[in-house]
């Protein structure tokens, strides 16, 4: 990877370091000992399962419909949620969970159906964002999922495209109980280790909770503006 | 845009205001609604005070070590392949912001929700090179299309107008031919911008926190066409202020939840989004280009003087939901894109007190607004030192406060002198209540209120002759 440029950083510093009346801080800054750390409180010492009652409870308020099943249900609901959800035309990260969950069989079926499914593939490029575009649902994985404000977090990489959460009129999320925390939190504490491992970062994480929605006309409410017009979870009870 | 909005004095803006009643209801419904809101999901919290407390460290540690954290940051954009520049003032950001499309070549530009880009007036400058700006955000785009109305919210930007004027404009602008129902009208947005999207090589942002540890920008949104912005161009540029930045990931969990509370009351919003850097080798989606632009643009002159706590504000518009000035005048009444509380702080720190002294007094002190902010900038305070530095230091009150100022200051060490002022009242007032015209409408101060109801007329007698005249024993009731 090529290095990216900086211009008019140190006379920028210098003038701020001098606003503050002292020399430019170079050296490691340490972090205080904040006073209070209140967001570890929250669903403290929770359950998976509570944790679960807490999210479905959230989904609620975020206009989310959530399924939840077993790994031997799957198979039975999927179809049926991909039908209530108009069926037609699917879009799907390439990730190795929809093997481990046996989605890849009920897609094949959705296939055979008459469904059109597009798995995400680094070497068709720009197709996959025109595919995506015209889908009716897109399918992904949530890499962590929050309790508290109904969200599915998403690290991107190669085959796992920005767009499928994004383009398609709905978004169908698959989450794992397993990956259920209590808050942005625990998200946020992963990613911070990631951070300081000097690695390189995905280079977009998301946070979704729920369909797009706006209430800018008359801060009235409206459900599904730019992305997904509607969003459905399931959570498959693994653990 | 430019900070300053609008023409006309303050208190023609604020006649204007007060004399619009559809814009008045819109901002009592909507501070009712959003402060309902967030009074809900910070109850529900039970240590609300706890998160606050802990915000307020977060942003001033962060300031006092600005120069370093920002230095961390960028870094670590450029590492990961983003390029970085910064910029003095609006001029400066601009240029560079010019040169990258000019060099892209590119035509058509999708931006999302940017209160600093309003502020250096991005958008005119790219127009003036030939690009097509289209704003994405809906309340933006509206005002985009209604002859670039200003915003008078900084998180509902076309809180004052109704789903009524929208339909027209979309109407007149777009042949739009359906009814006022919002679901309509942004279902009419959602097809209209999507061309947008796929065609624009550029997409632009803003930046709610930038996060030093990893060179992560962040954004919180609702919409989803920030996410879009940044998934299908080419190119992306980042806008930030240069005080929008945390410290670490933690730092960002509190944040963010803190603004997502405060500014809607969700518990977060639809997409919070960090982007680092370009999209990586192999990704399909994401910019091949990133570029940040760090503006000044005055803020620097605030570090280290007695409102650095201003620079602690997230935007998230709590105080703005709270105040009892704003509910009645609205937003355009500041001139200011940052309207209310923080508005009245921060714009004459921007933009110095010539164009915006009477907004420290566009306030009742009433505190509500410190009391809502999130990271405790103590803002009536702050009002306060505003109204000292403008009387004590630069000498720019106006003339007949001044006049008024001095003479009260003589005449009430001079009781004689005291005495003769007050017992020239009633003629004076006599005359006022009776207005210019003779009809009751005053000139000057009293308008305000002779424009609602008439002043009394003074009963000819001062209190002291009335008190003099009873203790004669002539005194009445």
């Amino acid at each position: 990877m090529t290095t990216g440029t900086i211009h008019n950083k140190d006379k920028f510093l210098r003038k701020i370091a001098d606003q503050l009346g002292r020399k430019r801080r170079t050296e490691k800054v340490e972090l205080p000992k904040w006073s209070k750390l209140p967001q570890y409180e929250v669903f403290d010492g929770l359950s998976k399962d509570e944790l679960l009652d807490q999210f479905v409870l959230q989904c609620e308020n975020i206009h989310t419909n959530v399924v939840v099943t077993t790994q031997a249900e799957l198979k039975e609901m999927f179809p049926k949620i991909i039908n209530d959800l108009g069926g037609k035309s699917i879009v799907h990260w390439k990730d190795p969970r929809f093997d481990e969950y046996g989605l890849r069989e009920a897609l094949e079926n959705q296939k055979k159906s008459g469904v059109s499914v597009h798995e995400w593939n680094k070497d068709l490029g720009k197709r996959n964002i025109e595919k995506a575009e015209q889908a009716n649902i897109g399918i992904t994985f949530s890499d962590v999922t929050l309790a508290e404000s109904g969200t599915c977090v998403l690290h991107s990489d190669n085959g796992k495209g920005r767009s499928v959460s994004l383009l398609p009129e709905k978004y169908l999320a698959i989450i794992p109980k397993s990956t259920l925390v209590p808050r942005m939190t625990q998200a946020t504490d992963k990613i911070h280790e990631i951070a300081q491992k000097n690695g390189r970062m995905p280079s977009c994480i998301n946070f979704i909770s729920g369909p797009s929605n706006s209430a800018d006309i008359e801060l009235r409410l409206v459900v599904g503006v730019h992305g997904p017009v509607k969003a459905t979870y399931i959570v498959i009870d693994d653990k | 845009m430019g900070v300053k909005i609008g023409e006309g004095k303050f208190f023609e803006r604020v006649d204007k205001g007060i004399n619009d009643k559809f814009m008045r209801k819109a901002v009592k419904e909507a501070q009712t609604r959003l402060e309902g809101r967030k009074t809900q999901t910070t109850e529900e919290m039970g240590n609300w005070e706890d998160w606050r407390d802990l915000s307020e460290e977060i942003r001033q540690h962060t300031l006092e070590n600005l120069d370093y954290y920002l230095d961390q940051f960028v870094e670590n954009v450029a590492k990961q392949g983003g390029h970085v520049f910064f910029a003095e003032d609006a001029a400066e950001a601009n240029e560079y912001i010019t040169s990258v499309v000019k060099k892209k070549e590119a035509k058509n530009i999708i931006k999302s929700k940017s209160m600093v880009t309003e502020e250096i007036s991005m958008n005119e400058a790219l127009e003036e090179l030939g690009c097509n700006v289209v704003e994405s955000d809906l309340g933006e785009w509206i005002l985009q299309l209604d002859d670039h109305d200003p915003p008078s919210h900084i998180v509902v930007p076309a809180l004052h107008k109704n789903k009524e004027q929208i339909r027209d404009t979309f109407r007149d602008k777009r042949k739009y031919d359906k009814s006022s129902d919002p679901n309509e009208l942004a279902q009419f947005a959602r097809e209209q911008l999507r061309k947008d999207f796929l065609s624009a090589e550029v997409g632009i942002t803003g930046c709610n926190f930038a996060v030093a540890e990893s060179g992560t920008v962040s954004l919180v949104t609702n919409e989803g066409n920030a996410r879009m912005a940044t998934t299908l161009p080419k190119t992306q540029i980042t806008v930030m202020g240069m005080e929008r930045i945390v410290p670490t990931w933690k730092e960002l969990d509190i944040l963010v939840s803190m603004l997502c509370r405060s500014a809607v009351g969700q518990k977060l919003t639809s997409y919070i989004t960090g982007l680092t850097a370009t999209k990586e080798e192999g990704d399909v989606d994401g910019p091949e280009e990133f570029h940040v632009v760090i503006v000044d643009n005055g803020r620097s002159k605030i570090l280290g003087t007695q409102f650095q706590s201003a620079l602690q504000c997230i935007r998230c518009a709590a105080c703005i939901n709270v105040c009892p000035v704003y509910r009645h005048v609205g937003g355009h009444s500041y001139g200011s894109i940052y309207p209310g509380p923080i508005g009245a702080v921060l714009t004459p720190l921007l933009e110095g007190y010539d164009d915006h002294k009477e907004l420290p007094y566009a306030s009742t002190l009433c505190a509500a607004c410190t009391d809502a902010c999130p990271v405790k900038i103590p803002l009536h305070e702050l009002l306060v030192e505003h109204r000292r530095v403008i009387v004590e230091q630069s000498g720019k009150s106006s003339f007949g406060e001044k006049l008024a100022m001095k003479g009260y200051a003589y005449a009430a060490s001079n009781p004689s002198v005291y005495k003769i002022g007050s017992s020239s009242a009633p003629s004076f007032i006599g005359h006022v209540a009776k207005g210019e015209d003779g009809h009751g409408k005053g000139p000057g101060p009293v308008k305000l209120w002779t424009d609602i109801r008439d002043l009394p007329e003074p009963t000819g007698d001062t209190f002291r002759k009335w008190y003099v005249n009873r203790e004669k024993g002539g005194g009445k009731s």
